[in-house]
C-alpha cells in the first residue's frame, strides 16, 4: 500500500488513519514506549529541503522502535551522478522496508511506487500532493473541535501554487465543512480545482477581504504569501500587509476559532498571536509525529 | 459524373471524417514529413453529408498501426478509417479513444516526472471524450491540448 495522494483515501480510510493517529499519541509524546517497528526500516529519501516533514517522519519511526536512513540532500548520492529516480528507488527497496520520498518532480511519488515493492509515502512532490500533510492537517481539526464536518474553514494567503491548501480543500469538502477562499486577486485557488470541490457538492466562497471572512470562521487557515510571485517588491508587501493575522485581526473572530499554519511562517502570523488559545499551528506540527506513527505502522503492516 | 478531386488509390489508407481543419495536425501526429516515401494527398474543407465539412487524407503503400490509430482517435474522435487493398475497402472502421493512453503522448506539465528522463512511459487516462480531456496517472494534471503533445 503506497499512499501518494489524498484522492487515494475515502472518507471511511482517513477517518480510521486519524483514530490509529489518536491512539499513538501518548508514544509520540514519549510518555509511553512501543516496539510496534522494531526492527524495521524506513528509506528518509528528501531531494528538497524539509524540516518539519523529514524530522517527523524520522520521529515517527524512531518512536515506534525502528530506523531511518537516507539523504537529505542529493548532493553527495549518486542522484548528483545523474542516476534515475527509477533506479535509486529500486536500490534503496532492497534496503528498506518503506521509502517515504519528497521530490521537486510531480508526480514523483506515483513512479516510485510502481517500482517499489516496499510502500512509498509520499512526503510531496513538486507543486502535486502532499497526503500526509492534509492528514495531520484534519487530526488537528477534529482534535480541536471535535469533528471536521460542519466547520467553517477560512483558508488564507497563496491558493494558486501552494499544493498543502490543494490536497486540503478537497478532503474538507469530503468531509463536507463550509469552505472559504481568501487571497490576493493574482493568487486565486485555480478554476479546475473549485470545479472539482464543487463536483463534491460543496459551494465554496472565494474573496480577498479577510477581516470579513473571519468573522464567522471555525478554523482559519493561514499558508505563506511567497514573494518571488511578485514581481513588484511594493505590491508583494502592500499584499502581504492585508494578509497579517494579528491581535486585531482576532478582535471579531468566535472565541474558540483556531488557526493553524503548515509552517514555515514569515510574518504573516504576527508572534503575539502565538500566545492566544487561539494558535494551533505548533500543536499542528507536532501532530505529524503520532499521524506519520499511524501511516507508518499501517504501511508496515503492524496495525491493520 | 462524379468528379475526383483526388484519384482513387490502389493500396494504403484513407482517412475520411476528420474534423474539419485538423488534416495538417494528423499528418504531423503519423509521422508524414519531408522524407515522405509514398504519395499522400490531402483535402481540406471538403464537403460532408455529416458534418457540413470534413478533411480527408489519403496515404498509398501504408496500413496504419494501433498506436497512430489511438492518436487519431484523440485529435479527431469520429474519423474513419479505409484500408484500400487492390482498389477495394478492405477494412473500414471507426476509430476508437481507448480507456487508457500510454506511450503515445507526453505530459503538458513541464514539472511532471515523466518529462525527466525516467524510463516510464507517460500514461493518461481518459476522463471525458467529447472533448477529449486526459490526466496524467502520474501528476493528475488534466490535458486537452492534444495535437501539441503527442509524441
Amino acid at each position: 500500500m503506497d499512499i501518494v495522494s489524498i484522492r487515494d483515501f475515502s472518507r471511511a480510510q482517513i477517518e480510521h488513519v486519524l483514530d490509529v493517529a489518536e491512539r499513538m499519541l501518548p508514544v509520540a509524546k514519549g510518555d509511553e514506549k512501543s516496539k510496534l517497528l522494531d526492527g524495521k526500516v524506513l528509506g528518509s529519501l528528501f531531494y528538497e529541503p524539509s524540516t518539519r516533514t523529514r524530522l517527523s517522519f524520522e520521529a515517527a519511526m524512531a518512536r515506534l522502535g525502528g530506523k531511518s536512513l537516507g539523504f537529505d540532500e542529493p548532493k553527495g548520492s549518486s542522484v548528483a551522478k545523474g542516476e534515475t529516480l527509477a533506479d535509486t528507488i529500486r536500490m534503496v527497496d532492497a534496503y528498506c522496508d518503506a521509502i517515504v520520498l519528497r521530490h521537486p518532480q510531480e508526480g514523483a511519488a506515483r513512479l516510485a511506487g510502481h517500482f517499489a515493492a516496499k510502500p512509498v509515502l509520499n512526503a510531496g512532490d513538486g507543486a502535486g500532493q502532499h497526503p500526509t500533510q492534509t492528514m495531520l492537517d484534519l487530526f488537528t481539526i477534529r482534535k480541536s473541535k471535535g469533528k471536521i464536518d460542519g466547520n467553517h474553514v477560512v483558508i488564507v494567503g497563496d491558493l494558486k501554487y501552494g499544493r498543502t491548501v490543494h490536497s486540503l480543500s478537497e478532503a474538507l469538502a469530503m468531509f463536507g465543512a463550509q469552505l472559504t477562499f481568501v487571497a490576493p486577486p493574482t493568487l486565486q485557488m485555480p478554476k479546475e480545482h473549485l470545479k472539482h470541490i464543487q463536483s463534491m457538492g460543496i459551494k465554496p466562497k472565494s474573496g480577498t477581504d479577510l477581516t470579513e471572512a473571519v468573522k464567522d470562521a471555525d478554523v482559519l487557515y493561514v499558508t505563506r504569501i511567497q514573494k518571488e510571485r511578485f514581481p513588484d517588491p511594493a505590491e508583494y508587501q502592500k499584499v502581504a500587509g492585508a494578509f497579517k493575522i494579528d491581535p486585531a485581526l482576532l478582535k471579531d473572530a468566535k472565541k474558540d476559532m483556531i488557526i493553524m499554519h503548515p509552517l514555515p511562517r514569515v510574518n504573516e502570523i504576527s508572534p503575539e498571536v502565538d500566545k492566544t488559545p487561539n494558535a494551533k499551528y505548533f500543536e499542528q506540527a507536532f501532530n505529524g509525529v503520532p499521524v506519520r506513527m499511524a501511516l507508518l505502522a499501517m504501511v508496515l503492516g503492524a496495525v491493520e | 459524373m462524379k468528379e475526383f478531386k483526388v484519384t482513387p488509390i490502389r493500396n494504403g489508407t484513407v482517412i475520411d471524417h476528420i474534423q474539419v481543419g485538423t488534416a495538417l495536425k494528423v499528418l504531423r501526429i503519423i509521422g508524414v514529413k519531408e522524407d515522405v516515401s509514398s504519395t499522400v494527398s490531402v483535402l481540406m474543407h471538403v464537403p460532408s453529408k455529416k458534418a457540413g465539412w470534413k478533411d480527408i487524407v489519403k496515404i498509398e503503400d501504408r496500413e496504419l498501426d494501433p498506436k497512430e490509430l489511438d492518436k487519431i482517435a484523440l485529435i479527431s474522435p469520429d474519423a474513419t478509417i479505409n484500408i484500400i487493398r487492390d482498389f477495394n475497402v478492405a477494412e473500414k472502421f471507426v476509430v476508437e479513444v481507448p480507456q487508457k493512453i500510454v506511450g503515445i503522448m507526453k505530459c503538458a506539465n513541464p514539472g511532471c516526472i515523466t518529462n525527466k528522463n525516467e524510463p516510464v512511459e507517460p500514461e493518461f487516462v481518459v476522463e471525458s471524450k467529447k472533448p477529449i480531456t486526459l490526466r496524467c496517472i502520474y501528476c493528475d494534471r488534466i490535458t486537452t491540448d492534444i495535437s501539441e503533445n503527442v509524441i
